[in-house]
């Protein structure tokens, strides 16, 4: 009792909140499969309102698979930090010992493993409905591993701010949309760029700064936004 | 366990003029209070008297309020870390994720203080021995407030805040957690809960948020004007 230090080190609490949601995003699997089956309807949906002509599509391909990647991110961001608002996990952490930044970072994390990571993996059989040529495939999925993990840092920031409205979902859109056209103009650019058979290195590079930028500020800023949220 | 001569002098956590006010309508001000170790403080006060924003305020979940808390001789906002480590606040939310099962859910804070009680140990103090690996969805209300409960068993904390630690709770439940507090309280530890049970806790405190009404002070100083138009209708 006369040790006053919080014991626990900033990895444990890591790997617990890292563990903890991951084992809840498992129960929910029907939050999980959402974004993409938001991602794989919409993606189909474009070669029967469009065109089914193979040049067309192929034209188009880079930038629909991205718009939609953007999208279904987008629809999974509410619940984010949504139940643990509502259940007062989300107090919790907040007054807890361990760093709140590290707390974040985890949720992000779980977030990006959960939504960003099957839409970046689903993204090349989308690509090949909608024939994608074939030097698009590998930027397709580079682009949008770095792409989607920014967006889930950068979401966070829209999601926590939002949090304690009961209906901030147009909100958080309106947030989060300006600041992920940057990362929708770098990707779709990479890949639309490798299929025309350039250099897609400046693309890349980018997107690999926007996501260094975001892993360092994003969880700062969503701290903030929680603390804010939760002040009332 | 032993307390130095320095820190039995010392509060452990004091309040000196606090004041909290919610949507723009101060709740209570002027609130003193000296918590030395072993305290017990029950919280009172009408609904709405602003007993949860006090605690949520002492947490340090919200900053709202004016005036000082001091920890250890410490302000606050500045001593939050060393505060956070030696706390343990309980919310009317129970902080309990229904999908995961007590153990699961309890591992996650277990993590947070690192405390060195086990899991099962806490789960059976709290009467949910068997239960560890059903999933919090299928508890009662009673049972998930015990979940939240066996926090306390697995904190090493010795500032506890318990916002209604009895509701939905029966009457052995009411009767152990009280034990439980005054084991804390014999530890040196501060226990400070709101309740409208009667406690039967021979150390404990009683502070009426009703006595820090604003509207009571300018009842003294005015003629009773402002307690006709805008406490009473709101507090009745």
């Amino acid at each position: 009792m006369v040790d006053k230090v919080p014991s626990a080190n900033l990895w444990g609490g890591f790997a617990a909140s890292f563990r903890r949601d991951l084992l809840v995003a498992a129960r929910h699997k029907a939050e999980l499969t959402n974004p993409l089956v938001f991602f794989l309807i919409a993606v189909t949906l474009i070669p029967l309102g469009v065109s089914p002509e193979k040049s067309v599509l192929a034209l188009l391909a880079p930038g629909i698979v991205w718009v939609m990647a953007l999208l279904a991110t987008l629809l999974s961001l509410d619940g984010l930090f949504r139940s643990d608002y509502d259940d007062g996990s989300l107090e919790q952490m907040l007054i807890s010992p361990q760093s709140l930044y590290f707390t974040v970072m985890a949720k992000v994390l779980v977030h990006w493993l959960v939504s960003g990571l099957p839409v970046t993996l689903l993204a090349p059989l989308l690509g090949l409905m909608l024939s994608l040529p074939v030097n698009g495939y590998f930027p397709l999925l580079v682009s949008l591993a770095l792409g989607t993990a920014s967006m889930s840092l950068i979401g966070a920031v829209g999601a926590a701010l939002t949090v304690s409205l009961r209906k901030g979902g147009l909100l958080l859109s309106l947030i989060v949309m300006p600041l992920y056209i940057p990362v929708l103009i770098f990707g779709a650019s990479a890949v639309q760029t490798a299929v025309q058979g350039g250099e897609i290195g400046m693309q890349l590079a980018v997107l690999g700064a926007f996501l260094a930028l975001a892993i360092v500020l994003a969880p700062i800023a969503t701290v903030g936004a929680l603390r804010i949220s939760t002040n009332g | 366990m032993t307390d130095s001569g320095i820190e039995q002098a010392l509060p452990l956590l004091e309040l000196r003029d606090l004041s909290c006010e919610r949507d723009e309508r101060l709740l209570f001000s002027g609130l003193d209070l000296r918590l030395l170790s072993g305290d017990v403080v029950q919280i009172g006060g009408p609904n709405g008297a602003g007993k949860t924003t006090l605690l949520r305020a002492l947490a340090g979940i919200s900053t709202d309020y004016l005036g000082q808390i001091l920890y250890a001789g410490q302000e606050l906002p500045a001593a939050v870390w060393e505060f956070a480590g030696d706390s343990l606040y309980l919310g009317h939310l129970p902080g309990i994720k229904k999908a995961l099962t007590p153990a699961e859910n309890l591992e996650w804070y277990k993590a947070q203080s690192g405390a060195a009680v086990s899991i099962d140990a806490a789960l059976n103090a709290v009467g949910l021995y068997g239960y560890e690996d059903t999933p919090c969805y299928q508890l009662s209300a009673g049972q998930l407030r015990r979940v939240a409960l066996a926090r306390l068993h697995l904190s090493r904390a010795r500032v506890w805040i318990l916002d209604e630690p009895f509701t939905a709770i029966d009457k052995l439940g009411v009767s152990q957690l009280e034990a439980l507090i005054a084991k804390q309280s014999a530890n040196g530890g501060v226990v400070i809960l709101t309740s409208h049970q009667d406690l039967t806790l021979p150390q404990l405190r009683i502070v009426n948020l009703h006595d820090y009404r604003p509207n009571v002070r300018t009842n003294q100083t005015k003629n009773g004007f402002e307690s006709l138009t805008d406490g009473d209708a709101y507090h009745g």
